[in-house]
């Protein structure tokens, strides 16, 4: 019996050897059949190989994962400067009207004004009445009709100081005109201004408007530009400079959407279920991000010829999800998609990974050795029952059950950790009939044997018949097994989560960090996104391989012959 | 001989009957989430029934009101005179859509596996001849890569090389863009075209399993007596391996080969669904992540059939390859 461990340990240490006679059976060292197993299992240096690289993927899941300073889902955020229009400077170079009477100065006369300003006529008949044009400043010109001021032609605008007030004809007539008489007060509606000579209007000491040649327009309606903004960009612009910068607590700041990462797996290529699954609350931005839109802003100035503008562009910080960020010291492996470290995602993915394979095969060997032990120590109907059932379940084809469940838990939106649990229970009980099978085979040579008869004589219990004295026979069988098929269930469970059907965000797989590639860019431009995790399945896989077979000839020498 | 065929045929039978139910009845607990879509489709139309009243009728439409066990008995009795009903998600009878794309499969499944045989036997033997040379690993090593490699990595890894670095394949799908231009020819050539990197992965991931079957068999055969005895008999080695120990690896390999023969109408779903194959993987993929009951019991049956057939197959070619098999 292999594993009856009864040592027959050395009786001397190694030194001590030559005190014996050349043919004394105490020269001979006896192993240990387990001690023996090591041995030849170390033999073997592919084996070995393997083991190696099992012990680097449990460090680097179970322990990296510790290490790591980032979060299984902490995202990465970066700050990228777009320049964005934001606000135009046009210098006015245009006769624009007012007027206190609309009908009676409509764009006819409007026409016939301009014509007889250009013409330098101080006076012209339109429609059969006769108007006067007295020019009041430099471009700025009032007609009246009958002695009347009817509308006035100007190219100085008033603009209002909080960019909201409207004012009346008069207020604007009487301010135009003292600015350009220099005038220090003027009185409009009955109400009396100051003016400054730099044109601000100042009703009892606070500023209502200013006169200015420019306009200063922002690009978004609900902006509003304040005086003083608009006055240093005036200066800025006068000094010809092409750069600008301007802090102001009150400076209303766009406040620029963080881009979603998009989930694109459903492309052109029509493949692949989509990933239904982003998760709403973890897009949110974090709190502390809204304060990054700083008081401070960077503007450029260009002047557009042709339309006689300078366009102001802001170079606004956007704060995004740091997604698909090539390789640095920050991010070994890059980010992926959702902005999250891909080298922390390995490991946690190879934690996910390497978990699921053994709870999936310890299912499945509980399941089969019980069943298996029972089939094979019974025989009769029992047997027979069982091994229809065994025969059902290897009938059953298992990927297409399994994906046909995975669906539709998609569409019941179970909870990923649930799904989690699932996908392990589906695993295991599509798989133990190979298990089963196995243990009945090796039950039913050895039930026969002396030992089993033994055991039936000294009166012990059926059950512990069977697990104390059968299936340890089975277990050198069932380690090699066990070993071989945890390489398949990882493999089943990445193609599922690459399918999208296995594990989901925001738990991360192997399976489902590859199936990233079902983006065509990401498959052609982001190589780091994938690769790393296909090579880490690869050799996962293959390293249990290795070990099982090294383990099986480490058992069953005769097999290796 | 006859008799034993039979009883295995009819156990086959009872095992299928017994998986159809499973199967059906996994189908019939999932929750319908076709007919929920369809549902709320035509509820959502102007001057619509309600939701519930649109489920009602179609539960009836879709044979969905009767119970599992009636349901099931209704599906195996139009099963058994070859109706299987319409496709939901595809919209034309099942049998219809499965002749369509089943050619397709078979003969990727087909080129593939003369490929393997071709390459793994040879490669098993080589090994098993060279016992611990280096020739010896480096195909153990091969073999066990290609079991551990998993589909859609070495897929994706055959596209970035081959089609995106070096451009000489399409990403996806089984005809160019320009297929309606092309003469017949051309046309055959360009769906032989998109079926290489196809082949090529099926060919890599499930040669592994052969060369290591053959290989240990081969080794099995190379430890008899009557290989001693060829080799005592002064047998060039080159006969002894050919002529007396591979005949007898023959048997082994023979009945698996056998064995996986029904497998290659069963279509490869991963790789066809990777690479746009619109074969019978690929199809009954998409008609299984739709919920279409139909189509999804027609292939998961299909399916059984042929892993049963599978056995039978490389049973009953056991008992006539290797004359020491006595069946009662």
């Amino acid at each position: 019996m292999k594993n009856d461990e009864k040592e027959i340990k050395t009786n001397q240490p190694e030194t001590s050897t030559e005190k014996y006679s050349l043919n004394d059976d105490r020269r001979v060292k006896a192993l240990s059949p387990g001690a023996l197993v090591t041995k030849r299992f170390f033999r073997n240096r592919i084996a070995v190989i393997g083991m190696g690289i099992l012990i680097f993927m449990f460090v680097f899941s179970f322990i990296g994962g510790l290490i790591s300073p980032y979060g299984q889902d902490q995202f990465f955020y970066r700050e990228e400067a777009q320049r964005k229009e934001f606000a135009a400077v046009t210098q006015n170079t245009e006769f624009r009207y007012a007027t206190s009477n609309a009908s009676a100065f409509d764009s006819s006369v409007q026409a016939q004004t301009m014509l007889a300003i250009i013409q330098g006529k101080s006076q012209f008949s339109y429609d059969g009445a006769s108007y006067k044009i007295e020019k009041e400043g430099q471009d700025f010109y009032s007609v009246s009709l009958g002695g009347e001021v009817l509308g006035i032609c100007f190219k100085d605008i008033v603009n209002s100081t909080t960019g909201t007030d409207q004012f009346s004809f008069d207020f604007k007539y009487n301010a135009l005109k003292a600015f350009a008489n220099e005038k220090k007060s003027f009185n409009a509606d009955g109400v009396k201004y100051e003016m400054d000579e730099k044109g601000n209007i100042l009703k009892n000491g606070k500023e209502t408007a200013y006169v200015s040649r420019y306009i200063v327009k922002a690009l978004m309606p609900d902006i509003v530009l304040s005086r003083d903004f608009k006055d240093k960009l005036l200066s800025a612009i006068e000094a010809n400079e092409k750069k600008f910068t301007y802090t102001d607590e009150n400076l209303i700041v766009e406040e620029e959407n963080t881009e979603e990462p998009m989930t694109d797996s459903a492309d052109s290529t029509g493949m692949m279920s989509e990933n239904m699954d982003m998760p709403a609350e973890n897009m949110e931005m974090p709190e502390d991000s809204k304060k990054e839109n700083k008081a401070t802003a960077e503007y450029d100035i260009e002047f557009k010829a042709s339309k006689n503008t300078w366009e102001i562009l802001q170079s606004i910080e956007t704060h995004k999800y740091d997604t698909y960020s090539e390789p640095s010291k920050a991010h070994w492996f890059g980010t992926d998609k959702y902005g999250m470290d891909m080298l922390t995602r390995l490991m946690y993915g190879g934690r996910v990974s390497l978990l699921i394979g053994f709870i999936v095969v310890f299912i499945e060997t509980a399941l089969g050795v019980i069943l298996g032990g029972v089939a094979g120590y019974f025989g009769g109907w029992i047997d027979g029952l069982i091994m229809r059932m065994v025969d059902i379940f290897y009938c059953l084809p298992s990927m297409p059950i399994i994906i046909i469940l995975g669906a539709a838990m998609d569409a019941q939106r179970v909870d990923p950790t649930m799904r989690m649990i699932y996908l392990m229970l589906i695993l295991g009980i599509l798989g133990w009939a190979a298990i089963a099978r196995l243990v009945r085979g090796q039950i039913l040579t050895l039930r026969e044997q002396e030992f089993m008869t033994a055991t039936e004589a000294t009166g012990i219990k059926i059950s512990s018949r069977i697990f104390k004295h059968l299936i340890p026979n089975v277990i050198p069988q069932l380690i090699v097994n066990c070993t071989m098929s945890l390489g398949g269930v990882i493999i089943t469970e990445a193609t599922l989560s690459f399918l999208g059907l296995g594990v989901k965000f925001p738990f991360a797989s192997w399976g489902n960090i590859i199936n990233d590639v079902n983006n065509t860019f990401v498959l052609t431009t982001y190589w780091f996104i994938w690769i790393p995790a296909g090579v880490l399945l690869l050799l996962t896989v293959l390293a249990f391989n290795l070990v099982g077979d090294g383990l099986r000839d480490a058992f069953d020498p005769k097999m290796k012959r | 001989m006859r008799k034993y065929v039979l009883k295995r045929v009819l156990v086959s039978v009872v095992i299928l009957f017994f998986v159809a139910f499973i199967i059906y009845a996994l189908m019939r607990c999932l929750p319908t989430s076709y007919i929920e879509s369809i549902a709320r489709q035509k509820s959502m139309q102007p001057n619509s029934k309600s939701f519930e009243e649109w489920m009602a009728q179609l539960k009836v439409m879709y044979n969905l009101d009767k119970g599992i066990i009636v349901g099931f008995f209704a599906w195996i009795g139009q099963a058994l005179t070859g109706q299987f009903g319409d496709s939901w998600f595809y919209t034309v009878p099942v049998l219809q859509k499965f002749n369509d794309t089943v050619w397709l499969s078979f003969v990727m499944g087909f080129i593939a596996f003369f490929l393997e045989i071709v390459i793994a036997i040879p490669l098993g033997i080589i090994a098993a001849t060279k016992q611990y040379s280096r020739a010896d690993y480096t195909i153990s090593i091969v073999a066990l890569a290609g079991i551990s490699l998993p589909t859609f990595f070495f897929a994706s890894l055959l596209k970035l090389l081959f089609s995106v670095k070096l451009g000489w394949f399409d990403l996806y799908g089984l005809i160019s863009r320009d297929y309606d231009t092309m003469s017949v020819f051309g046309q055959l050539m360009d769906k032989g075209n998109h079926l290489v990197l196809p082949i090529v992965t099926l060919v890599v991931i499930s040669m592994g399993s052969l060369m290591r079957y053959t290989r240990t068999n081969m080794l099995e055969v190379l430890n008899a007596d009557f290989v001693r005895t060829a080799r005592a008999k002064g047998l060039s080695e080159k006969s002894v391996i050919y002529h007396h120990a591979f005949r007898n690896t023959l048997i082994p390999l023979v009945t698996v080969i056998g064995g996986s023969l029904p497998g290659l109408f069963a279509g490869a779903l991963i790789t066809e669904t990777l690479f746009g194959i619109p074969g019978i993987g690929f199809v009954s993929y998409h008609a299984m992540i739709a919920g279409d009951i139909p189509f999804s019991m027609f292939y998961l049956v299909f399916m059984s059939i042929l892993t049963l057939l599978g056995n039978l197959i490389s049973d009953i070619l056991y008992a006539v390859v290797d004359p020491r098999v006595r069946i009662a």
